[in-house]
């Protein structure tokens, strides 16, 4: 087991160094003494619905939140994607690699004044691996594992699994699991949507619906000497062009999701050696997402037409000249040595290389469907780069099979909410993986009873038998045919199916100092290390 | 653009439709030229598929940013979509919701104005404050406003949320113009005789009022176009307006254009021309339907 784990971090390594913004420039302004004080004013292309992360899948919760909170362990993205304790002090596993101990930091204490211990950490765990009425945890399914949480002293956690679980402690660091507290949610299991309380290096300060969001630096954080930052303020531009505006004119400092070559080409001309651009491929991708509770979606052949239709290979080019879109892959990130290589990709349906051919058949399908004048509308978002131009591509390829769509664009609440409660047809979705690891990647599109960030809504007992297979089986090899297994079953059934794979640019002031790129736009956003060379 | 109110009481009977028209165009003549490119306009707008070259939503990665050619008359936008096609396309857009929202707008200020014209008093107070209100903001702020508010409703790829958004601050607008016109009609003796008579209200205002005012709601309304389809291009280029991929020329200065018009001008330089021309000729056309229609401009 442990030559599995070294083997994934191996694979995951591999991919990390493709991260090529992380140059040696930012390693020797790191290498100086940080500096105290300043405050980081960023921009964020979307505001959070909510602030609970265990919730939500995406980016404008993390930006918006992760300064306030803590987790048990976090990603140590110098050696991406080892994690390192966080909130825990240290950590133990049993040789049976199914009991995991953590200990956590004495004296922590959440904003309110309130101690953090173990009881802490439980409630956290068990809203997420099993939520109340009511509460959605977005993370359930990859915390099917955990048989019990004990806690024998109030700096003990003890976690124990029903099985092995390679990916586990990558889990543990995931950067959605913000640790609450327990008295908060036994007043209510929803209280963290609309508060925060964290133990994080910034304390709350204000959120001003439509403009910003605030945090002052919390002097009693439990790391000494730490956050350098005096404050931070996420300011929400919802146009591209305000935000590169913004950028430019020195209003905000930096753009922690991403920006497009040309937006990228444009920052580098006008602003030359005062922005830095940190570039890596990532760990995210758009989705086709058939909502199948609905009609004709609900008929294999007509989702199927629908990602037959789509000429990803041609798309990629062209996207990737003006959008964050690149690469074309399966459920996992092209180049990560699990992911269906592109020789056994391109048998399989929606990947064809012979797009004439494959519209045929797609026009074929339709017609034994009785929709060959089928019109729907594509349920996306408002975030400029990459729904806009997906939104745009995609309206085209399937005009060219006589299907008629109108692409309607929503801010993200009321696109979140239109997603998450089955209001649509059919949607630009998103698998916004933290990590590179397929017990993750393949938990959204298992059965909606045991993955609800399964947006399709389908219910699939072959394609949950699959994953339960795939996460017991130790051999790398016999593990990507099961991959490779669960995506065939995928695609044929066409419940939802990528897009494009997205491709990370990064732009800072080369004043902003200490925030580390990786191939997730998830991690890195506690902000604890990050200061001002003013 | 300013207006001026005619005078209902010394409105002439207007001429026979054939002599109208050879008068207007000897008395108009920017008036006339303003008139053929609103015909052209509307022609492409109606018989888009039979006039664009290309259909406006066909990507061509091979031809992104293509300079103005014989095959792309006005180059190529970011998607390799010709630009001509989106244009002629874009017509039909501005002019729908232009006309949608200048009828709907001209249309109730027009029937709030003669009513409130008509019947004096509370009525007349109450229907004022309500128009101070709505005239204290600028059009596109108040568009802004009510899109901002309502979000979207799609209906055969419009959105009605944003022709009722630019409709509303055409209204008070209108409703000022109409009511001023309506009051010197309301004191007219056969607008009297028809009260002593026993007409209903609803019979006075559409039948002897309304008739009367028709000169001033034509002028308002033709002009309104220009200004809703400004409001509509302005909407668009700040992404609260009809959305891609849908050809619209506001939308076709906002977007990628932002990021490539310093390497491909014809992004911006031919939906900029057309937004100006489209206003230009309604504005000068509503301009000369006035001098034509106001005989105190024919001195």
């Amino acid at each position: 087991m442990e030559s599995r784990r070294t083997t994934l971090k191996k694979m995951a390594g591999a991919l990390a160094l493709g991260v090529g913004g992380l140059s040696l420039e930012t390693t020797r302004a790191d290498a100086q003494s940080p500096k105290k004080g300043g405050t980081l004013t960023f921009a964020m292309n979307a505001e959070t619905p909510h602030y609970d992360a265990h919730g939500s899948d995406t980016f404008a919760t993390i930006h918006f939140a992760s300064p306030f909170y803590s987790t048990l362990l976090k990603f140590d993205l110098a050696k991406y994607p080892n994690v390192k304790p966080d909130l825990a002090e240290s950590y133990t596993i049993s040789p049976d690699k199914l009991t995991y101990t953590f200990k956590l930091h004495p004296g922590v204490k959440f904003h309110d004044g309130t101690p953090c211990t173990s009881a802490d950490v439980k409630a956290t765990y068990d809203r997420m691996r099993n939520p109340p009425q009511g509460v959605l945890s977005a993370r359930k399914a990859t915390f099917d594992d955990i048989t019990s949480i004990e806690t024998p002293d109030p700096l003990t956690v003890v976690f124990k699994l029903k099985g092995v679980n390679a990916a586990i402690l990558q889990h543990f660091g995931s950067p959605w699991n913000y640790i609450y507290s327990a008295k908060d949610l036994a007043k209510d299991p929803n209280w963290p949507k609309t508060n925060i309380n964290g133990t994080g290096a910034f304390v709350f300060v204000e959120h001003v619906k439509g403009s910003h969001v605030a945090g002052k630096k919390n002097e009693n954080y439990f790391k000494k000497g730490l956050p350098y930052l005096d404050g931070f303020k996420g300011v929400f531009f919802l146009q591209a062009a305000t935000m590169l505006n913004a950028l430019q004119g020195g209003q905000v400092q930096a753009e922690f999701r991403s920006i497009s070559e040309p937006e990228k080409a444009r920052l580098t001309q006008t602003m030359g050696d005062k922005i830095r651009i940190q570039e890596s491929s990532w760990t995210l991708n758009l989705l086709i997402c058939f909502n199948v509770e609905k009609k004709p979606f609900d008929d294999v052949r007509v989702r199927r037409a629908l990602v037959m239709a789509i000429d990803r290979w041609g798309g990629s080019k062209g996207l990737g000249q003006i959008s964050t879109l690149r690469s074309v892959g399966g459920v996992l990130r092209p180049g990560f040595p699990l992911a269906t290589p592109e020789a056994e990709l391109v048998k399989l349906p929606g990947f064809s290389k012979d797009i004439k051919k494959s519209r045929e058949e797609a026009k074929k399908l339709l017609k034994e469907a009785g929709q060959e004048n089928l019109k729907f509308t594509l349920h996306n978002r408002s975030i400029a780069q990459p729904y806009t131009p997906a939104g745009v591509f995609l309206v085209d390829q399937w005009r060219q099979i006589g299907v008629t769509v109108e692409n309607k664009q929503q801010e993200t609440a009321p696109y979140l909410a239109g997603l998450n409660s089955g209001n649509y047809d059919v949607a630009l979705d998103f698998s916004n993986l933290f990590m590179d690891d397929s017990s993750l990647a393949l938990a959204k599109y298992l059965s909606i009873d045991r993955s609800p960030a399964n947006r399709s809504r389908s219910k699939d007992p072959e394609l949950d038998k699959l994953y339960d297979a795939h996460m017991r089986e130790a051999d790398p090899k016999k593990r990507q045919a099961m991959i490779q297994a669960f995506e065939k079953r995928l695609f044929e059934q066409a419940y939802q199916q990528p897009l494009l794979w997205w491709y990370r640019m990064v732009a800072t002031h080369k004043t902003v100092m200490g925030w580390q790129m990786s191939p997730s736009h998830n991690l890195g956003q506690d902000l604890v290390e990050v200061w001002l060379n003013a | 653009m300013t207006i001026a109110v005619p005078d209902a009481s010394v409105l002439e009977t207007p001429p026979r439709p054939r002599g109208a028209i050879v008068e207007f165009i000897r008395q108009q003549p920017l008036g006339t030229v303003s008139f053929v490119i609103i015909v052209a306009m509307m022609f492409a707008g109606i018989f888009s598929e039979l006039v664009a070259p290309y259909d406006p939503l066909e990507i061509d990665f091979a031809s992104i940013l293509s300079a103005p050619s014989l095959d792309h008359w006005c180059g190529t936008d970011a998607y390799g979509r010709d630009i001509c096609s989106r244009l002629i396309y874009g017509s039909r857009t501005a002019l729908v919701i232009g006309f949608t929202s200048s009828f709907i707008g001209s249309s109730i200020g027009a029937v709030l104005g003669v009513a409130s014209a008509y019947f004096g008093g509370k009525i007349d107070d109450w229907i004022q404050r309500v128009m101070d209100v709505l005239l204290a903001f600028p059009i596109i702020v108040l568009a802004l406003v009510v899109v901002a508010a309502f979000g979207k409703l799609l209906i055969g790829g419009m959105d009605l949320n944003l022709i009722i958004a630019i409709a509303i601050p055409i209204l008070p607008r209108v409703e000022r113009i109409v009511r001023a016109a309506a009051f010197s009609v309301r004191v007219m003796p056969y607008v009297d005789a028809a009260r002593a008579a026993g007409y209903s209200h609803t019979r006075i205002i559409f039948r002897h009022m309304a008739p009367n005012v028709v000169a001033p709601y034509l002028i308002m309304l033709t002009a309104f176009i220009a200004q809703a389809i400004l409001a509509e291009a302005s909407l668009s280029f700040l992404g609260l307006g009809v959305q891609e991929p849908t050809a619209a020329w506001g939308l076709m200065l906002s977007g990628n254009a932002a990021d490539f018009y310093r390497q491909a001008p014809w992004l911006i330089l031919f939906p900029g021309v057309s937004i100006s021309l489209a206003v230009f000729a309604f504005n000068l056309f509503g301009d000369s339907l006035r001098d034509f229609l106001d005989p105190r401009f024919k001195v």
